[in-house]
């Protein structure tokens, strides 16, 4: 009935979803929570098909993912504060220093 | 039909009316202990020796003015209590109260349900139940409350790290993440955990004093602090809520550590055949006792210990409560590997 | 039928609230958006029967990462709204560029499911052991390397993230 096919749509649309804010948004916030919305979108992915197969290989390659998006959310925090500090403002238009 | 549906709404409205009532007599109960501590008698008035004083607070607390501050977040100020209570209430769906027992012909197990990540879902909600916190404070557009609801919710996810490594523990010990079978486990082992993991239990106890903001570990919602903490906007029901949701959460704690390190629905020495007489005792019974006397010396505890700062706080939970649960863990882990 | 019920309330409440994240003006409604939405997605593992992922999801993904969005919101504190556009058509071109690529993409994958159906996902087995000690035996043999170098990054990250948001070292 529910075959892995609804899993991949709506891991797609979900993906979609996420570069639609990455791309649209300038709120850098908001841009980086679109980024964990990406990565859900590829956990569904993999879990759907884990589930399929039988086979737990998925659900820990979703594990490491939920890692990897913890420390990259706690170092792109982190960024996001310290340019706060000198700049004053969350806005990605406005992070140009090293643009030419 | 009637095992998918009735017999769960059953024990849930049991369970949830049960907490419900138990939330605000232990005002009540922390009221009259903190009074006997300080050699008076507390509230005498309201029916017998101040037996319904639950129901006049719950009045009174219903029918003050609902004052919302302006140029607050509508949506967030409301939903803040209600993010509060719901984890509170949610983890006594895992909760063993008992075993099987027969009732009515029928075979009915005392726990509303079992899964096999119990253990992992009580860590799960509780860390949800930071948001109420923090909700509060932001929603309520004033200073104070926001500083204090930063102060709150880092006391939380400190704490929440050291009682997380005592649970990792207790699952090496026990084998199994599902708390009935951590209860089943003390069973076999005929002893209860608590001797087994002295160190975990103390540091599950310290941060679960901690984690629910109760004294020594409550500035941030001292009344000398910041007037008031995170609540401070707060007045009548949803004053309430948060106040219910506090005591909700101490509940739980007593009710997980009865279950994790004091035996569950185990009778004292499970294993001396001597003792059997007690099991005349149900085995709710014995789980009511045990989440009793946790409850008694949370309250024991604010009446005699006086408040710990926030550098002192933070100080005790990262540098610590923290290397010692470690500390522990790879002790029970090498011990279990090698020994074992 | 009752998993199919569940999976189509869930997945709309996924797809829901994932685009309540990426349209609301307002930064922390954006943020509790986006807790609901990981609650969504941990009813979704659930249903797949991947309760440990379902328990991490929650513990570390609403639980961890989410309350970091939160404090670094409070922190920086925008009561405005930080965003000017400085093409108001730009906006549009992409959007309608984006969509345009999603119903590719759907299509696509429409066409390859229906050249060669996918065959429906298996009944789980009756599990000998639970889906935590799986996961766990997967971890600590086969894929053990790897969670060696995931604890290292963690450790990286939290000493970066320390040093990034000191105000003087």
């Amino acid at each position: 009935m529910i075959t892995p096919t609804h899993y991949m749509l709506l891991s797609a649309a979900l993906f979609m979803i996420g570069v639609v804010g990455v791309l649209v948004r300038r709120n850098i916030i908001i841009i980086f929570m679109s980024i964990e919305l990406i990565l859900n979108a590829v956990n569904i992915n993999l879990v759907a098909f884990s589930s399929q197969l039988q086979h737990t290989v998925g659900q820990v390659f979703a594990v490491f993912v939920v890692a990897v998006a913890a420390a990259e959310a706690a170092v792109g925090l982190g960024i996001i504060l310290a340019f706060y500090r000198n700049r004053e403002t969350v806005n990605i238009d406005e992070m140009n220093l090293m643009r030419w | 039909m009637i095992d998918l549906f009735i017999i769960p709404l059953l024990k849930i409205a049991i369970v949830l009316n049960a907490t419900l009532v138990g939330v605000t007599y232990m005002v009540l109960l922390e009221r009259k202990v903190i009074a006997w501590a300080q050699s008076r008698l507390g509230p005498m008035r309201v029916g017998p020796h101040g037996i319904l004083q639950p129901v006049a607070d719950a009045l009174k607390l219903m029918i003050k003015e609902d004052i919302t501050p302006v140029r607050v977040d509508r949506w967030v100020f409301t939903a803040a209590p209600i993010i509060s209570m719901v984890p509170a209430l949610i983890v006594y769906a895992v909760i063993p109260f008992g075993p099987e027992v027969t009732l009515f012909g029928r075979q009915v197990t005392l726990y509303i349900t079992d899964i096999n990540v119990g253990l992992l879902y009580v860590v799960s909600v509780a860390s949800v139940g930071v948001y109420g916190i923090i909700l509060a404070g932001y929603a309520s557009n004033s200073k104070y409350p926001l500083l204090a609801s930063l102060r709150a919710s880092a006391q939380l996810i400190s704490y929440e790290v050291a009682v997380t490594l005592t649970l990792v523990s207790v699952i090496l010990v026990a084998g199994t993440l599902s708390m009935v079978g951590i209860v089943r486990a003390q069973e076999e082992a005929g002893v209860w955990f608590a001797f087994i993991q002295p160190l975990a239990f103390g540091i599950f106890f310290i941060g679960g004093l901690a984690e629910t903001n109760r004294a020594p570990f409550d500035l941030p919602e001292a009344e000398q602090e910041l007037t008031g903490g995170f609540h401070t906007e707060y007045s009548g029901m949803r004053f309430a809520l948060f106040f219910l949701a506090e005591y909700a959460n101490v509940i739980v704690v007593s009710s997980v550590a009865t279950t994790l390190f004091l035996g569950g629905w185990l009778r004292p020495f499970p294993s001396v055949d001597a003792l059997a007489f007690l099991d005349i005792v149900p085995s709710w019974t014995w789980f009511l006792l045990k989440s009793f006397v946790f409850l008694y010396v949370f309250v024991w505890i604010r009446a005699t210990l006086p408040r710990y700062r926030y550098d002192q706080l933070m100080r005790l939970g990262w540098k610590v409560l923290i290397p010692l649960a470690i500390v522990n863990l790879v002790v029970t882990g090498f011990i279990r590997l090698m020994v074992l | 039928m009752g998993e199919a019920i569940a999976f189509y309330t869930i997945a709309a409440f996924v797809l829901g609230f994932a685009v309540m994240v990426v349209s609301t003006k307002d930064t922390v409604h954006s943020v509790l958006f986006l807790v609901l939405d990981f609650l969504a997605v941990a009813a979704l593992y659930v249903l797949l029967g991947a309760e440990f992922l379902a328990a991490i999801q929650v513990l570390v993904y609403a639980g961890g990462i989410v309350v970091l969005y939160l404090f670094v919101v409070m922190l920086v504190n925008l009561k405005g709204f930080p965003e000017e556009n400085r093409d108001p058509h730009r906006r549009t071109k992409l959007g309608l560029g984006l969509a345009a690529a999603v119903v590719v993409e759907l299509g696509a994958i429409l066409a390859y499911d229906y050249a060669r159906p996918v065959p429906q996902l298996a009944d789980a087995a009756i599990p000998v052991v639970g889906n935590t000690e799986e996961v766990g035996w997967l971890l600590y043999t086969s894929y053990l390397i790897p969670f060696e170098i995931a604890s290292m990054l963690l450790l990286v990250a939290m000493i970066g993230a320390i040093v990034l948001a000191k105000r003087e070292l």
